[in-house]
């Protein structure tokens, strides 16, 4: 921002008039304005290190997450929730998730994801 | 595993059997606190919570009955060592001395790391924060907190480009409260805006999930800002940003606290600047939680001037209000900070608060004083959200560096921090969540396409880790050489064979300060201090700090340096403890052979605390036994303590007297003695000394027949007599 005096008598004449409680409720105001933009965002999108915080709470450790979220984003399927991903693919398999996820960490099984996510909505 | 406070913490029964550790509570635990009224001692208390099963009180606390009250305050002590299984030891010294939230460093460079690290690799200003690190850690906590009877809130840092996952590590791990902010990532760690929030919010879920407290990264501003004074509208701003945002994440207010600074330190006129700022805050973010840090922005490497900023802080949160009184270690601006002042700054402020305890009832701020300024802060602030919004949000702010600037909004002095917001590390990383997302877990934030009849996601795997412990996989070490067990080895084999050294931080490192005054200007005192530790035999000495006395007269220097032996325990001999004989039989010998004595402070003296405790029955002096004494005051001649022996037909001389440089001391004691040969009374007379710096030692090298120094009881000098009169020695 560039250089700028001190008019805080000038911006604030709005101001002056109110409460206290007023001015608070007014400051949560702006804030929520402010706010909730980021919150929609969060809603809406995901990352890999979300992906991997979900892979984590599944029961992979860090070494399996990490695999598994680089390959998902890299086929453009973190989109769809890397849980989601394993989780279809061992309902494909009929097979526990864990073990199906080990063996998709050694490269078994894409061809599987890929298919079930072909063409889906976005 | 209990602990015994003669024991040490057993580091490898900590780590044995690690990867079945279950913790045994999730979330955080305020103090329980007493009634207003509540009576210690003498005294009644308005603010104070339960006492410590064990602990280590105030150093004037044998003054009072030995009490340790505990302040309502949770107090934080932070922790730094990089290396876990010192940071235990850590956390058990200042949990004895009174701090119940344990706030465990990350070391330096973690936020930057796309994921979880594992094992227990060595860090840098702090611990690389990894599973085993933590259940470790955690596992120690629940030890000392048994030791203690206290909760202990373990606490670390989920900020960075892998905040949801560290966020899952620590509700699985049983930590207690962390760190969340992220603004911090942007504005100080270089982290793509946009990735930042998207991670938060799902970081903050999960923290939510687990009942964690959460503190934010707001107080960042006044750590950065060259005015720190300057930054008081938009700290309120960015505690509002992470505040709100947190809330509308799931977590619940209560959960929440601020994380806020006294903005400014003398020479500036601090209190009064800082006071306006903290009613300001605790007006707005009512029903949120206040965790009080100290100030570090203006920490130099004086011991003394931190201390002191610490204790006006401390009185700042009495006189507002804190739920959490933080504290920096005084040692902050030198080193890595060493034990002792985290234990400073632990009693810092437990002294603080204790001693201010109740004040609010009796001391009232000036509404008419505060008010015209309190309302002209928060407007500052809400112009600044006006200009925020009018910019187009948040990370338009942002982008343009808005924050961090160090005019007093809406003045800008043009310096602020400018963040795009596609740029930093992780940018383009952040993907929108498709119609058929999904995630099978519980705690999620954000859109999930779960089935119908599906109320927790994970409900659709058997349960989740954050449900069912035992979905955790384990990984104990990925590095072979960097590891705590290879670390340990060299400690055991140390230990094995008795050999000590002093410490700072760490089992055996090896440092001491030391601290000289050199009748030199600074550059010269400098020079010489490096020399003369050398000339010591000291490695790698070191200048922490140095204070101008007078620009030419003198500067005092204190130094570290690493101590290149080993002391073997063995081979030590510890003073012989004087052996006390049983009241009874006291009291028995004292009636049936009545006994006198003379008693005053010799020469210049005129301090008689030490002397009358010896003597008076109030104080358990020997008076108790029935022993007869004549008080002569103070400053008595030799010559007249002589005559008064004479005079009573006294069995004893009891001489107290400070210990003088230049001799006065023992030209006193050569005097008793050789008065009382000329008088004809030496062998019908014993002639005690006594005082805080004489030892027994010193006072038979000059003919007396005993000499008692700091922490004698009337009993010690009783038992002396009683064994001299009946020929026991």
């Amino acid at each position: 921002m560039k250089e700028r005096n001190d008019d805080f008598e000038l911006r604030a004449k709005h101001l002056q008039g109110m409460t206290d409680e007023e001015l608070d409720k007014y400051f949560w105001e702006l804030t929520e304005k402010v706010v909730n933009p980021l919150v929609n965002l969060a809603e809406t999108h995901t990352s890999q290190s979300i992906e991997r915080s979900v892979l984590l709470r599944m029961g992979f450790n860090s070494l399996q997450a990490s695999k598994l979220v680089d390959r998902i984003f890299e086929k453009n399927l973190l989109s769809k929730g890397a849980g989601n991903v394993i989780y279809r693919v061992s309902k494909e398999l009929n097979s526990d998730i864990i073990k199906t996820g080990t063996e998709m960490v050694d490269g078994k099984h894409w061809e599987i994801a890929d298919a079930l996510f072909e063409g889906s909505e976005k | 595993m209990e602990l015994k406070p003669n024991e040490k913490l057993n580091i490898n029964e900590i780590m044995k059997d690690l990867e079945n550790y279950h913790p045994r509570r999730t979330g955080w635990a305020w103090r329980k606190h007493l009634p207003e009224g509540t009576k210690k001692y003498d005294f009644e208390y308005f603010q104070i919570s339960e006492d410590l099963k064990n602990s280590v009180p105030l150093p004037s606390a044998h003054y009072f009955g030995g009490i340790d009250p505990q302040p309502d305050e949770v107090i934080t002590s932070e922790i730094a060592s990089g290396r876990f299984e010192e940071d235990i030891r850590r956390m058990r010294m200042a949990a004895w001395h009174g701090a119940d939230h344990i706030m465990v460093i990350r070391t330096l460079g973690q936020s930057h790391i796309d994921g979880l690290i594992e094992g227990t690799p060595e860090g840098i200003g702090g611990i690389p924060i990894t599973r085993k690190q933590l259940r470790a850690s955690r596992k120690a906590c629940d030890i000392i907190e048994d030791e203690i009877g206290r909760p202990l809130n373990f606490h670390s840092y989920v900020s960075g480009v892998a905040g949801p996952e560290i966020a899952v590590l620590f509700a699985e791990e049983g930590v207690n409260a962390a760190h969340q902010d992220p603004q911090y990532n942007v504005l100080y760690r270089g982290i793509n805006p946009i990735r930042s929030f998207v991670d938060a919010a799902v970081a903050k879920r999960i923290m939510a999930g687990a009942d964690m407290l959460q503190i934010d990264g707001a107080h960042n501003a006044n750590a950065s800002a060259k005015k720190a004074w300057n930054v008081m509208p938009e700290l309120l701003v960015q505690h509002g940003i992470n505040c709100l945002f947190s809330v509308k994440s799931g977590m619940k207010k209560g959960n929440i606290a601020l994380s806020t600074v006294p903005p400014t330190t003398a020479p500036s006129p601090e209190f009064r600047m800082n006071l306006v700022y903290a009613l300001t805050l605790r007006e707005i973010f009512s029903g949120y939680r206040f965790r009080a840090q100290m100030n570090t922005r203006y920490i130099e490497s004086d011991l003394f001037d931190a201390t002191r900023i610490h204790v006006l802080n401390s009185a700042l949160s009495r006189l507002t209000s804190a739920d959490i009184q933080s504290t920096i270690t005084p040692d902050e601006g030198r080193n890595v900070p060493w034990h002792i002042n985290s234990i400073r700054g632990v009693e810092t402020a437990k002294h603080a608060l204790v001693s201010m305890d109740g004040i609010n009832q009796y001391v009232k701020i000036n509404e008419e004083k505060v008010r015209p300024e309190i309302r002209e802060l928060k407007m500052r602030a809400i112009l600044m959200l006006e200009e925020m919004i009018e910019k187009g949000g948040y990370f338009e702010a942002v982008e343009d560096g808005m924050l961090v600037d160090n005019g007093f909004y809406p003045e800008r002095f043009g310096d602020g921090i400018a963040r795009p917001k596609n740029g930093g590390i992780g940018a383009g990383t952040v993907v929108p969540r498709d119609k058929d997302y999904m995630a099978p877990v519980s705690d999620h934030f954000g859109y999930n396409n779960l089935p119908e009849n599906i109320k927790r996601g994970d409900e659709l795997i058997g349960g989740d880790t954050l449900h069912n412990h035992e979905k955790i996989q384990y990984i104990d070490e990925l590095d072979e050489t960097d590891n705590a067990n290879k670390r340990l080895e060299e400690i055991e084999n140390y230990k094995k064979q008795g050999l000590i050294k002093p410490e700072v931080e760490w089992n055996y490192d090896g440092w001491i300060q030391i601290d000289m005054t050199i009748p030199e200007s600074e550059d010269y005192a400098e020079a010489a201090a490096i020399e003369i530790c050398k000339k010591m035999g000291l490695e790698d000495p070191q200048l922490i700090s140095k204070t101008v006395l007078h620009p030419a007269e003198a500067t005092y220097v204190e130094m570290k340096g690493k101590v290149p032996f080993f002391v073997k325990k063995d081979e030590l001999v510890l003073p012989k403890k004087p052996e006390l004989v049983a009241n009874e039989v006291l009291f028995d010998f004292f009636k049936n052979r009545p006994t006198k004595v003379v008693a005053g402070t010799v020469g210049n003296d005129e301090h008689n605390v030490g002397i009358r405790e010896i003597l008076d029955i109030k104080h358990g002096g020997i008076e108790k036994y029935g022993i007869k004494y004549t008080y002569l005051g103070t400053s008595v001649p030799p010559e007249k303590m002589i005559d008064a022996a004479i005079e009573t037909g006294a069995d004893a001389i009891l001489a107290s007297m400070i210990v003088t440089h230049n001799e006065v001391h023992t030209e006193n004691m050569k005097k008793l003695h050789e008065l009382a040969i000329e008088k004809g009374i030496r062998d019908k007379v014993m002639i005690i000394v006594g005082g805080t710096q004489i030892s027994n030692d010193m006072a038979l090298e000059h003919d007396m027949d005993a000499g008692f120094g700091r922490g004698t009881k009337g009993t010690h000098v009783a038992t002396f007599i009683y064994k001299k009169l009946s020929g026991k020695l």
